[in-house]
C-alpha cells in the first residue's frame, strides 16, 4: 500500500470544501452551466442519460480495504448501490444528485480517494499493471514510477489545459497486463546493459475515432530523466497539438502526422535544454516514495500446503485455481483474480454488499489489499496458497467466483447506450447476452483465451479496436448496428482489429461470434493455437465467409 | 442514436419536446407548456415545427438553474393521444437501462 502525506491529504480536503462551495453557487444560479461545467469536470462529474455520473480515481489500481468499504459507503448511501469499475482503472457512481456529490466526496477524502484528474484536458490518472509489486519477474513495481508522475502532474498547470486529455501507463513485467501500447505515452520499465533501470518510452497509441498502436520513441530514458523526458513530449505537444480540432487533438494525430521521426527529432531538442534541470530527480526523491510503498510480512510458507492438496479433489474448487490463481513472487502465495463478470451481468458491476464483502476477504487473506484491472475485474494480489480454499468458498457465495478470467465469457464492456450520452447503441445487453451463450464452463476453457471488446460509440471507452474480437455499435437509420473486427490484441504485441464485414443487427451479434468461434474450432491446428494466433496465420477471410454465407 | 448533442441544425420532423437533465439531481425532465420542467413526458410541451421548437429550446435554455443541457427530441402521439419517446435512447431515458439492476441480481 502507499501511505499518502499531509501535502495530499490536504489537497484533497482544499478540494472538497472548494467544491462544495462550486455546487452552491451552481444552484443558486449564481454559476451557470457553462461556467460550472469544467469546475464538475474537474471533479470527475459528468452528465450521463439518466443522471450525473460521478468518476473515481484509484491511482494505478491499488485500493485499501478501507476504501473499498468506503465505496460501497457511497453506492449505498449516494447511488442505487452499486458501482461500475472501468477500464481506466477507476470506478464509476451512475445516479448520484448533484447536490449530494460534496458529501460523497468529503467521505470519500476521509479515506484519501478523491475524483482529480478522471476527466478533462489534464494528464488523466496514470495506470499500471494490476499485480504490480507481486508479479513474478518483474524489474521493479511500476507504481514507484506512477506515483512519482501522479505527484508531478497534479494540478500542475502545464498538464491541467492540454489540448486533450493525456494518459500515461506503465508496466514492469514482459507481458504487458497495463495495455501500455494504446496510451498517449507508454512506459515499460527496464534495466540498460550496466544495470540501471530506466524506460522504453512509447509515444502516440490511442484508440478512438481514430485508433493508433504507440511506436517507441526512445528506447531507453534512465529513470532520472524521465520526468524530464515526459515534459520535453509534453512540450511539442503543447506547441504543435490541434487545439483547434477535437478529433484531431490527441498526441496521437500529431505523432502520426510529424511522423515518428521527427516528433522524436523536436522532442530530443526540447529534451537537451530541460533535462539537467530541477526535473532531474534525486536518488532521495525515488527512495521516499520507494519507502511509502509497504509490502506484506510474508511469512515462509510452503509451495503446495495440505489445504490446497486436499481441495484439488473439488473441481469446482480446481476449475476456479487454474482459471483465476496466478503465480506471486513469493513462494506460498498467489495472486487471486476476482471475476467482475459472472454469466448474465453487466461487466465490472459490484454491488456495495459485494464490495464490503471483499474489504472483508482482503483484510482476513490478502493484507488489506485490492487491486483494479483494466480488464474491469478486480485481484487480491497477497492470498497464501493455504487460504486458496476458504477464500474460494467465500467467493463463490458472493457470485465472485465464475472462472471465466480470460476466457470468452471476460468481456470487456463500455456504458453504452443504456447509460451514455455519446452513445450511439447498446453494449452491455450485447455482453449479457454473449456470457449465457458461453455460459458453459467446458466449452469456453475449450475455446480458451479470448477476449471480446465492446464500445457504444466510436469513442471506444469500451477498447473494441483491440479486442480478439471487437464491437462496435453505430447508428444506421435510428437502428443500433454492430461492426465486428477480429484480430485486435492489447498486451505486448498490441494490434488492431479488422473488420470482417458489414454491420450486422443487435439480436444477431451473439450469433455471428458463435459462428465465428465455431470457424475458429474447426480451423485450429491443435488446440494450443489460440483464436488470436488462428487469425494471425489465416487472415480475416475464413471468418468472414463463415459469417456472411448464411446471411 | 446519433447523439444529440451534437445537435446544431434545429429541423424536426414530427411532434418533438424539450428534454433536459434536472440541475439538482440530473434527473430526466421535460420542458412544459408553462414554462416549467417536469419529470413525466404526458406534461411535456409538444412542438410541431421548427420555429416552435426553437422557441421552446430558447426559453428552456434561458432556465440554466432548473435543467442542463436541453436539446430536441422526437415523441410519437398514439392514437388515444398519449406521448412516447420517438426513439430507442429516448425510450431508455424515460424507462431507465435496459439491463436489470446489479443489486437484484
Ligand atoms: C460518461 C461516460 C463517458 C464519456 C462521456 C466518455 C467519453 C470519452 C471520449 C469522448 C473518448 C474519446 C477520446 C478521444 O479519442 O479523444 C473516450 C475514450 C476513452 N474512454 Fe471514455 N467516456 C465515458 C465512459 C468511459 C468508461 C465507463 C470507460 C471505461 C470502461 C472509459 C474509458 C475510456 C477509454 C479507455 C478510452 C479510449 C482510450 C483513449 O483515450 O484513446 N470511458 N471516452
Ligand atoms: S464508447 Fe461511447 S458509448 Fe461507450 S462509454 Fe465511451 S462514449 Fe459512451
Amino acid at each position: 500500500m502507499y501511505a499518502y502525506d499531509e501535502i495530499d491529504r490536504t489537497l484533497v480536503n482544499e478540494r472538497v470544501s472548494e467544491f462544495r462551495d462550486q455546487v452552491k453557487r451552481r444552484l443558486s444560479g449564481e454559476l451557470t452551466e457553462d461556467e460550472f461545467k469544467m469546475l464538475r469536470l474537474q471533479n470527475g462529474v459528468y452528465l450521463q442519460l439518466h443522471a450525473y455520473m460521478f468518476r473515481v480515481a484509484i491511482p494505478y489500481g491499488t485500493l485499501a480495504s478501507n476504501q473499498l468499504r468506503q465505496l460501497a459507503h457511497v453506492a449505498r448511501k449516494y447511488d442505487r448501490g452499486y458501482g461500475h469499475f472501468t477500464t481506466r482503472q477507476n470506478i464509476q457512481f451512475n445516479w448520484i444528485k448533484l447536490a449530494e456529490l460534496p458529501d460523497a466526496l468529503a467521505d470519500l477524502a476521509e479515506v484519501g480517494i478523491h475524483a482529480m484528474q478522471t476527466s478533462g484536458n489534464n494528464m488523466r490518472n496514470v495506470t499500471s499493471d494490476q499485480w504490480a509489486g507481486v508479479a513474478p519477474g518483474e524489474i521493479e513495481d511500476p507504481r514507484i514510477w506512477s506515483e512519482l508522475i501522479r505527484q508531478h502532474t497534479t494540478l500542475h498547470p502545464e498538464f491541467s489545459f492540454l489540448p486533450r486529455k493525456f494518459k500515461i501507463a506503465i508496466t514492469a513485467s514482459d507481458h504487458d497486463r497495463a495495455a501500455i501500447k494504446i496510451h498517449d505515452i507508454g512506459l515499460r520499465l527496464i534495466k540498460n546493459e550496466k544495470g540501471e533501470t530506466g524506460f522504453e518510452v512509447l509515444v502516440g497509441g490511442g484508440l478512438g475515432r481514430t485508433p493508433f498502436i504507440a511506436k517507441t520513441i526512445k528506447h531507453f530514458v534512465h529513470g532520472r530523466d524521465i520526468l524530464s523526458y515526459i515534459e520535453a513530449i509534453l512540450r511539442v505537444y503543447n506547441q504543435y497539438g490541434r487545439r483547434d480540432n477535437i478529433y484531431k487533438a490527441r498526441i496521437k494525430i500529431l505523432v502520426h502526422e510529424l511522423g515518428i521521426e521527427k516528433f522524436s527529432r523536436e522532442v530530443e531538442d526540447e529534451w537537451q535544454h530541460i533535462r539537467n534541470s530541477s526535473l532531474q530527480i534525486d536518488d532521495e526523491v525515488i527512495e521516499d516514495i520507494r519507502s511509502r510503498f509497504t509490502y506484506p510480512a510474508y511469512e515462509k510458507l510452503p509451495h503446495m500446503p495440505d489445504e490446497l492438496r486436499q481441495a484439488a479433489a473439488d473441481p469446482g474448487f480446481e476449475a476456479w485455481r487454474k482459471n483465476s490463481v496466478a503465480p506471486h513472487k513469493n513462494q506460498g502465495y498467489s495472486i487471486v483474480t476476482i471475476s467482475l463478470k459472472p454469466i448474465g451481468a453487466p461487466p465490472g458491476d459490484a454491488t456495495a454488499e459485494q464490495m464490503d464483502a471483499l474489504a472483508d476477504l482482503a483484510d482476513k487473506y490478502s493484507f488489506g489489499e485490492i487491486r483494479v484491472g483494466h480488464e474491469q475485474n478486480l485481484a487480491l494480489p497477497h492470498v497464501a496458497k493455504r487460504d486458496l480454499p476458504a477464500l474460494w468458498k467465500a467467493l463463490d457465495k458472493l457470485g465472485l467466483a465464475t472462472p471465466n478470467v480470460n476466457l470468452i465469457t471476460d468481456i470487456i464492456a463500455c456504458p453504452g447506450l443504456d447509460y451514455c450520452s455519446l452513445a450511439n447503441a447498446r453494449s452491455i445487453p450485447i455482453a449479457q447476452e454473449l456470457t449465457r451463450r458461453f455460459s458453459n464452463h467446458e466449452l469456453a476453457n475449450l475455446i480458451g483465451r479470448l477476449h471480446i471488446n465492446i464500445s457504444g460509440c466510436i469513442n471506444a471507452c469500451g477498447h473494441h479496436h483491440v479486442g480478439h474480437i471487437g464491437i462496435l455499435g453505430v447508428e444506421k437509420n435510428g437502428e443500433e448496428v454492430y461492426q465486428i473486427t477480429i484480430g485486435g490484441r492489447a498486451d505486448e504485441n498490441a494490434a488492431l482489429g479488422n473488420l470482417i464485414g458489414p454491420g450486422v443487427k443487435f439480436d444477431e451479434v451473439a450469433d455471428v461470434v458463435e459462428d465465428i468461434v465455431e470457424a475458429y474450432l474447426a480451423l485450429r491446428e491443435r488446440p494450443e493455437e489460440l483464436f488470436m494466433d488462428t487469425v494471425k496465420r489465416l487472415g480475416v477471410e475464413p471468418f468472414k465467409e463463415r459469417v456472411y454465407a448464411t446471411r | 442514436m446519433t447523439s444529440p448533442l451534437e445537435q446544431k441544425k434545429i429541423k424536426i420532423a414530427g411532434p418533438s419536446v424539450v428534454t433536459a437533465n434536472r440541475t439538482w439531481d440530473g434527473i430526466v425532465v421535460y420542458r412544459t407548456a408553462a414554462n416549467g420542467w417536469s419529470a413525466d413526458l404526458s406534461d411535456a410541451a409538444i412542438v410541431r415545427n421548427s420555429d416552435e421548437a426553437k422557441a421552446l429550446l430558447a426559453e428552456s435554455v434561458a432556465d440554466d438553474v432548473g435543467a442542463i443541457g436541453p436539446y430536441i427530441a422526437p415523441v410519437q402521439i398514439g392514437a388515444d393521444g398519449k406521448v412516447q419517446p420517438g426513439n430507442l435512447r429516448e425510450q431508455i431515458r424515460r424507462t431507465g437501462v435496459t439491463i436489470g439492476s446489479p443489486v437484484q441480481v
